[in-house]
């Protein structure tokens, strides 16, 4: 399937939508058969192009959600107000549906089991997409690579994949879970509320003696953020990959 | 709002590659011109607000390509480079 899925030149080919999952207010997760799929690796995104009547058409990328091991394509998409095409997605899309998909594109920002750990993932938003297709590809092939997710989101109703990143955490398998809640937090709230910052990665994330790989998605502002902490910190800077969203994030 | 905010890395410009080269080119390696650093393409910045994208190296911030797409196909300018690595493809 690997080998298939870096070879040759993109395809648009249509994807018809088989289940929608509302993930929260914003954000839904999108499960496609894309006939001929050649398979992708945790870490890769499509392009989605959407045609108008008039022929207008207007293209952007979405990281994968679902793990190779997945038969379906999954995206994850987050509304963003006044996007071309995210509202669409989002509003619009029902199931049976069809849209144009090409890829899967990239091999840089990529995580395999067989590559080991440990492994640190850093997430701001809707940016813990590719970092999900890690996760869930991990759990498929079980793997014991120890692993941990740093999640920023705004409130608890903001967290995306919520419910399964529980139930994976509480597998005792070496994967954790660390969530911090930027803007609202409930009031029983015991874990951190503030943004990714050096002292939270020193309590939290393995230390450079560990030779983690490291892998940060999220809005440009906390990628930068967290990509120059942890280089203080003493990570090595081609361990450190990014994925940066731009100013408004996905 | 400066450029910073608007940073990409070269991981977005995998379609736009691959659909060019017929080949997956984020992992390839630059040299930039200016400062000498090797990265792969994935971990240099991008930039995508303004006509066309600019890809600069992480290290110092040179040009190192300009990629365009006008009605009749693309214009590549590698100026900034002075090698790329392509691997086989695994």
């Amino acid at each position: 399937v690997a080998r298939a899925a870096v070879l040759g030149r993109l395809n648009w080919r249509l994807g018809e939508v088989v289940e929608i999952t509302d993930e929260t207010s914003r954000v839904r997760s999108i499960a496609f058969h894309v006939p001929e799929w050649p398979g992708h690796r945790p870490g890769q995104h499509v392009d989605v192009r959407l045609t108008a009547e008039d022929g207008y058409q207007a293209q952007r990328s979405y990281s994968i959600a679902s793990p190779p091991e997945d038969q379906r394509l999954i995206l994850t998409v987050e509304r963003i107000p006044d996007g071309e095409v995210s509202p669409y997605l989002v509003d619009e899309l029902i199931v049976g549906d069809q849209i144009e998909i090409r890829g899967p594109i990239g091999g840089y920002f990529v995580w395999e089991a067989k590559m080991g750990g440990p492994l640190l993932l850093v997430a701001g938003g809707s940016g813990v997409v590719p970092l999900m297709a890690m996760v869930r590809h991990r759990a498929a092939v079980s793997s014991m690579v120890p692993t941990r997710l740093v999640y920023s989101s705004r409130s608890l109703d903001d967290v995306i994949y919520r419910d399964e990143l529980d139930r994976l955490g509480g597998d005792n398998d070496g994967f954790e879970v660390i969530h911090t809640l930027t803007r609202v937090q409930p009031p029983d709230w015991t874990g951190y509320n503030r943004r990714v910052d050096s002292q939270m990665l020193t309590e939290v994330a393995f230390p450079p003696s560990a030779t983690p790989a490291v892998f940060i998605c999220g809005p440009t502002p906390l990628v930068e953020s967290v990509a120059g902490a942890l280089t203080l910190l003493g990570h090595e800077p081609k361990r450190v990959k990014t994925e940066r969203f731009g100013p408004t994030g996905g | 709002m400066d450029d910073t905010s608007l940073r990409l890395d070269g991981n977005a410009l995998g379609g736009e590659f691959q659909e060019i080269f017929a080949q997956e080119l984020t992992s390839a390696r630059v040299q930039c011109g200016h400062c000498g650093k090797v990265e792969p393409i994935g971990a240099e910045h991008v930039y995508m607000h303004a006509p066309g994208s600019v890809v600069r190296c992480r290290h110092c911030e040179s040009v190192l390509m300009v990629i365009v797409q006008g009605p009749s196909g693309y214009r590549l300018a590698f100026h900034g480079c002075t090698w790329l690595d392509i691997p086989h493809e695994a």
